[in-house]
């Protein structure tokens, strides 16, 4: 086993830190659903992949990728609200909407493969080409700005739930609904908001996937695990976990790839979730 | 016994289609269909059964291609000794996955669906980076196939139509055995199960390995009939999803329900594959999962799906009663001899004191009644001795042995049954199936056709027989109180713990419970008796002891104790003024 070099070392820890980042993307809308409202959306991460294609679709009819989230934005929080209002009618339970949105994920890869083929796609952007240099280490803007999304996202909505009245509120619905409810909340409006930021939150990350990323159906499925273990690791519902998770995950995925081969990665976020899960203590 | 013939008839008949001499195509749309029905069969041994939906099923699959591969194309084993292999492999890490994570109580659910879908992914980059893989997959091209039937896809065929029914025929038998009632009852209440005698952990074991083996196998047949196995196809979220999918759609209560939808789901995929639509079919797919877990949560064969008892014969209760009569003799005077001994009990939670040192002792042939305010300790007592928490400190005798390191349905076993406070019934078994399955799993672990005979007894006894059929949900509180007595009953208890079973009855009710309880009694059964109504306490039992702050303040016939300052002061505080 030899030693890379320091600077290699560092460029793998930056990369690390910006798919870590990424994680911590996926993850957050992840978390909120599951922890806040008992629902495992497997669909979030279909729902990235399409939000991909479609800041692919139109940035290449010559959009500016971000400006695209101003039309995504808006069909996914609309989507997120009719997902949880089909729950909350059906009154279904956790493990059921892990399968429910199994199946939603089968059809938005079918919708994604109709659309735009089983092929790679790769969305050429002029952010793609600004790179940033810090002594002998490359920095990337697309990955630059997954990043400082995913922080203010996270601290956003950390913030939104502990200091405003409406994340109180979210916070106590979550707790025990019908007791919020006979305080006034009204707890079944929240929790379509919060299911449609969730979704929303997809779209942003399909965004920033869409800019660093080449996209293909086939993808979703490859960030299932390692997302679902920087969800468990960080703790279910908590807006920072997720992301601080990731990046560990990240990390030392990115250290193991460079120390020993590539494919030793999903060992590292696979065992910590294990271990994660066999040795915490309480209830998630 | 219909079910045997039909599964032998319809293999027989299925048999015979190599010799049709039908076109290669048929028999490996067919293989395809039995590979899925061994599959999510296998899958619904552990996870439909018992409720541990496993996301971990591709591993098992994995390493039984991977075993055949290795051994069949490295080692040039003749292919079909590499089956078995292929199964044990399977089952051993099936099982050492299990000793680990059964033995977590909060790995349940989803949990346990997330833990083994990260075991796949560790032992499938385990397999690629290690020379079991490498890396480029491994070729069976130059594996000689037995020529069991005339061409090659006759003979997969074959082999994975044998796999098939003796997988079903594996489901159907374990859905009838000790092992199928145990898995349900887990599935609904795994604690109460374990209280009840189940030997929860031994029964998931044996489960996942049986599981896993088949998967095994099947994976072994699998490696052959594609003839080159890579890491990325094998180890992926793909089998899972689809093994959940197909038993959930057909019905995960039902032997035959995974199989049900295996056949329909593979033929849908190939319907749509052969027609050059597959993505209109992966979609046709999707569709599908979402409108049978809205609108069909318990599968195509949900219905079908509950365990009718078989009729007991129609037997007079006088006769039931001398087959139920316990050891003691009925009417038994309470003796000075101690059934129970409990010395220096203590337990704490997160720093509360439930249990400080608790001395006593029940003798055999008596009602003792446990009382205390609210937190005082008498419901920890109660689940500390029935086995469901660990002591830190002190001594449990019962008959002689000291019991406080047993497990749970080792206690039961022993003798001693328990009811619990706000009844825990398993939802999805009706009420004759509630009351059987402790006289199955409990001290005299009677067979099938007794502990039916045993828990008809039971429901005249409590009044429960016209309710036999139904399914707890439809009991109103009382009828539960009374399904929680007659469950603990028939195990045939030497002990009965009972946890405030008069709380939230009506005056008229508690009255008929009364004499109930005092009807047990006559039959020879010591009982301890945790109550806050004070009528019944009075009424009921020969001695008292109270409890407070998890010590035992005071202890004697019953107005005594009730008479004493310490005891008062504990129930309604200290006088001032």
């Amino acid at each position: 086993m030899n030693l890379p070099s320091l600077t290699l070392l560092g460029q793998s820890l930056l990369s690390g830190i910006f798919i870590g980042a990424l994680y911590g993307l996926l993850g957050l809308g992840l978390s909120l659903s599951w922890g806040m409202l008992r629902q495992i959306n497997l669909a979030h991460f279909a729902l990235a992949f399409l939000g991909a294609y479609l800041t692919y679709q139109l940035a290449s009819a010559g959009m500016d990728p971000l400006a695209t989230l101003l039309v995504v934005l808006p069909c996914f929080f609309a989507f997120g609200v009719a997902l949880h209002w089909v729950f909350a009618r059906f009154a279904i339970s956790p493990f059921n909407s892990l399968l429910v949105t199994f199946g939603v994920t089968v059809i938005i890869e079918s919708v994604i493969q109709w659309i735009w083929t089983a092929d790679y796609r790769r969305l050429e952007s002029h952010y793609g080409d600004i790179k940033f240099r810090i002594g002998t280490l490359f920095v990337p803007l697309p990955e630059l700005l997954t990043l400082l999304v995913a922080i203010a996202l996270a601290l956003g909505t950390w913030a939104a739930l502990r200091y405003t009245d409406l994340g109180k509120a979210l916070r106590a619905a979550a707790e025990d609904a019908p007791i919020a409810a006979a305080f006034g909340v009204n707890e079944r409006a929240l929790a379509m908001l919060l299911s449609g930021l969730s979704a929303a939150f997809a779209g942003v990350a399909g965004a920033c996937l869409a800019l660093s990323y080449t996209l293909a159906p086939s993808q979703i499925y490859a960030w299932v695990g390692v997302v679902f273990a920087a969800v468990m690791i960080g703790g279910l519902g908590n807006p920072i976990g997720p992301l601080v998770a990731g990046l560990v995950i990240g990390v030392s995925e990115a250290l193991t790839m460079a120390i020993t081969a590539p494919a030793w990665a999903p060992l590292v976020s696979f065992s910590l979730l294990i271990i994660v899960l066999l040795a915490r203590p309480r209830k998630f | 016994m219909r079910a045997p013939v039909w599964i032998a008839g319809v293999g027989l008949a299925l048999a015979a289609v190599p010799f049709l001499g039908l076109p290669a195509f048929y028999e490996s749309f067919l293989y395809l269909v039995f590979y899925w029905v061994v599959l999510a069969t296998s899958w619904n041994i552990l996870s439909g059964y018992s409720g541990y939906f496993s996301f971990g099923h591709g591993a098992f699959v994995g390493i039984g291609m991977y075993t055949t591969a290795t051994l069949a194309g490295k080692f040039d084993w003749p292919f079909l000794w590499t089956l078995p292999a292929a199964a044990a492999i399977a089952a051993l890490t099936g099982v050492a996955l299990g000793w680990v994570v059964f033995r977590v109580p909060k790995l349940r659910g989803e949990l346990f669906a997330l833990i083994t879908l990260a075991v796949t992914f560790v032992i499938g980059t385990i397999v690629l980076n290690t020379p079991i893989d490498g890396g480029p997959g491994i070729y069976l091209n130059s594996v000689p196939l037995p020529a069991i039937m005339p061409t090659p896809s006759g003979t997969f065929y074959i082999l994975a139509l044998a796999t098939a029914l003796a997988t079903v025929s594996i489901a159907y038998a374990i859905h009838r055995a000790k092992l199928g009632t145990g898995l349900f009852a887990i599935h609904d209440d795994e604690d109460v199960a374990e209280v009840m005698g189940v030997p929860t952990f031994r029964y998931k074991l044996a489960a996942f390995a049986i599981s896993c083996a088949l998967a095994g196998i099947a994976g072994g047949i699998q490696a052959m009939f594609v003839s080159y196995v890579t890491m990325g196809d094998t180890f992926s979220i793909v089998v899972p999803l689809n093994v959940v999918l197909m038993s959930v759609l057909g019905g995960t209560r039902h032997w035959f329900g995974p199989a049900v939808g295996a056949a329909a789901i593979t033929a849908l995929l190939y319907g749509f594959t052969a027609g050059d639509f597959a993505v209109a079919g992966r979609a046709a797919v999707g569709l599908i999962l979402i409108v049978a877990i809205l609108f069909l949560p318990d599968g195509l064969l949900g219905r079908f799906g509950r365990r009718r008892p078989k009729p007991a014969p129609a037997q007079s209760p006088v006769a039931a009663g001398l087959v139920a009569t316990p050891a003691a003799p009925p009417g038994a005077a309470p003796s000075t001899r101690p059934l129970l001994e409990v010395r220096g009990l203590s337990k704490a939670f997160k720093g509360v004191q439930a249990l400080d040192g608790v001395d006593l002792e029940v003798r055999a042939g008596e009602i003792l009644g446990l009382v205390g305010p609210n937190g005082s300790g008498k419901s920890t007592l109660i689940n500390v001795v029935s086995g469901h928490y660990r002591a830190e400190l002190g001594r449990i005798v019962f008959q002689g042995r000291d019991i406080a390191e047993e497990q749970a349905h080792r206690v039961a076993h022993a003798g001693i049954a328990r009811t619990y406070q706000i009844p825990r019934p398993f939802a999805h078994l009706s009420v004759m199936q509630n009351v059987a399955l402790p006289a199955r799993f409990g001290r005299d672990a009677l067979d099938s056709a007794a502990a039916a005979r045993e828990a008809r007894f039971w429901l005249e006894f409590t009044g429960l027989a016209a309710k036999a059929d139904a399914l707890p949900e439809d009991l109103n509180l009382h009828e539960r109180k009374f399904l929680e007595l007659a469950r603990a009953l028939a195990s045939r208890p030497s002990l009965l713990l009972l946890d405030e079973v008069l709380s939230g009855l009506t005056p008229s009710e508690i009255d008929g419970a009364i004499r109930t309880i005092r009807a047990i009694r006559d039959r020879g059964a010591t009982i301890v008796f945790v109550e806050h109504v004070m009528r019944a306490v009075m009424e009921l039992t020969d001695r008292i002891v109270v409890l407070n702050y998890g010590r035992v303040i005071a202890e004697g016939g019953p107005a005594e104790v009730m008479r004493r300052p310490e005891v008062v002061t504990a129930y309604l505080g200290k006088p001032h003024a």
